[in-house]
């Protein structure tokens, strides 16, 4: 019996620090969702900002030709950018991102595109370096925090794929959205060539003639692979704060389940203490007995 | 007289948004001025730029580094890759960075990543009223 107790009290100990742990990391990441919030909210202008000058350009230039909007007749191969996190602790964070590019890969395989896959996170790199899958760009270290400067990088990586010869036809991104602190979606987009999401700018009336400074095909030219940055900036960024909602929720589930295992232990424990305690009763009260006895009968 | 409503934004933050009377920015054909009541205009401005917003309490001079003005219905965007406005301006640092920028081009008068630097810190320091 005393065995027992003991190891129950040295499981209660190891679940009590390992809670400590998931705690400390579900108070991080609640405290990060709000930054990454706000970061989504600061972004929000300059979005808005370049989804307006695209849509003019195009509404003004009747026959757009430009190499980033025109879709190839004959597609051979499919770029896609996934954007998982570099730390795990998620819960299905990373495996519900890699299960929709699987089934994007499936279903690009099926019309007969050859895969590229461009992997953000450190999970997403190590997952395609487990199964020896090519990855034909690969970046770590910013999926909690991203800046510009990362959106940039790999846009550019994209676009010079997108406009090579023998490159990438067609570039689609998986990330996740995030809709509030309890849903995130895993979103699968097409970004090259290029569709101008313009669902709110819908024309009303006329829409203004512009004047180019210096020609609308100049413009156009600096202003697409802009407008794609800011396209995969706004996935790292959703994608950041997703994975922070996802860690908090992963975490909280964990601590909740090591108090529930604390719970049970100690009543475990309080029950193995007390049958312990109720059997050395018994045992000296039989003791007790049996001298009493002993003494009765010699008399 | 109408008033410009202008946005300058990065994709990082809102930098400032206010009314003005008048904008001037340089695009890669050159300076560009904006009045109340201008023609819808969309441009791309230079590297290393330096934008000033006239307006009533006096002027706003910020360094713009790339980018594009647009311009519709008195509504004035300033979409910048980066942008600081002259009073944020780190006088210190932005003349630091000039400095060793103009070393590196002195060294290698091919480097374009330094000669982009360059510029820009000298678009820095003249947002802040430095002489650069």
């Amino acid at each position: 019996m005393g065995a027992q107790l003991r190891q129950l009290r040295r499981r209660i100990k190891s679940v009590k620090s390992t809670a400590k742990i998931t705690r400390a990391q579900e108070l991080i990441a609640s405290s990060r969702i709000v930054k990454a919030q706000q970061r989504m909210q600061a972004a929000v202008p300059y979005e808005r900002e370049i989804t307006h000058a695209v849509s003019a350009v195009l509404s003004n230039t009747s026959n757009v030709d430009h190499p980033l909007t025109v879709a190839k007749e004959q597609p051979a191969t499919a770029g896609v950018l996934i954007v998982t996190s570099d730390r795990g602790f998620a819960g299905g964070y990373n495996a519900n991102i890699l299960r929709e590019a699987e089934a994007l890969k499936g279903h690009l395989t099926g019309r007969g595109l050859a895969v590229k896959p461009y992997v953000v996170g450190r999970k997403g790199i190590t997952w395609h370096r487990f199964r020896s899958r090519e990855m034909f760009g690969e970046w770590d270290g910013f999926s909690d925090n991203p800046s510009y400067g990362n959106a940039k990088e790999i846009g550019d990586t994209l676009i010079e794929a997108f406009k090579a010869e023998d490159g990438i036809d067609e570039i689609h991104i998986v990330y996740t959205g995030f809709v509030s602190m309890l849903t995130q979606n895993v979103i699968v987009r097409r970004i090259l060539p290029l569709e101008v999401e313009e669902a709110e700018a819908a024309p009303e009336g006329i829409p203004p003639y512009y004047e180019f400074e210096p020609t609308a095909g100049d413009v156009l030219d600096s202003l697409l692979p802009r407008y794609i940055e800011s396209r995969i900036y706004n996935a790292l960024l959703q994608s950041a704060a997703s994975e922070h909602a996802a860690r908090r929720r992963a975490m909280k589930s964990a601590t909740d389940n090591a108090n529930e295992l604390i719970r049970v232990f100690t009543q475990q424990m309080n029950q193995a203490r007390q049958a312990e305690i109720t059997q050395e009763i018994s045992e000296i009260v039989g003791g007790a007995n049996a001298l009493a006895d002993a003494a009765a009968g010699k008399e | 007289m109408a008033k410009l409503r202008v946005g300058v934004v990065s994709p990082e933050r809102e930098i400032w948004t206010g009314e003005a009377d008048m904008v001037i920015a340089k695009t890669v054909d050159g300076e560009i001025g904006i009045m109340p009541n201008h023609a819808p205009v969309l441009g791309v401005l230079v590297e290393g730029g330096v934008l000033r917003v006239k307006r009533d309490e006096g002027d706003l001079v910020a360094a713009v580094h790339g980018g594009f003005i647009s311009v519709a219905d008195n509504d004035v965007s300033i979409l910048a890759e980066e942008a600081e406005l002259g009073s944020e301006v780190d006088v210190a640092r932005a003349k630091d960075a000039l400095q060793r920028a103009q070393a590196s081009i002195e060294a290698d008068q091919e480097d374009v990543d330094a000669r982009l630097k360059a510029k820009r810190a000298a678009a820095r320091l003249r947002a802040a009223g430095e002489e650069a």
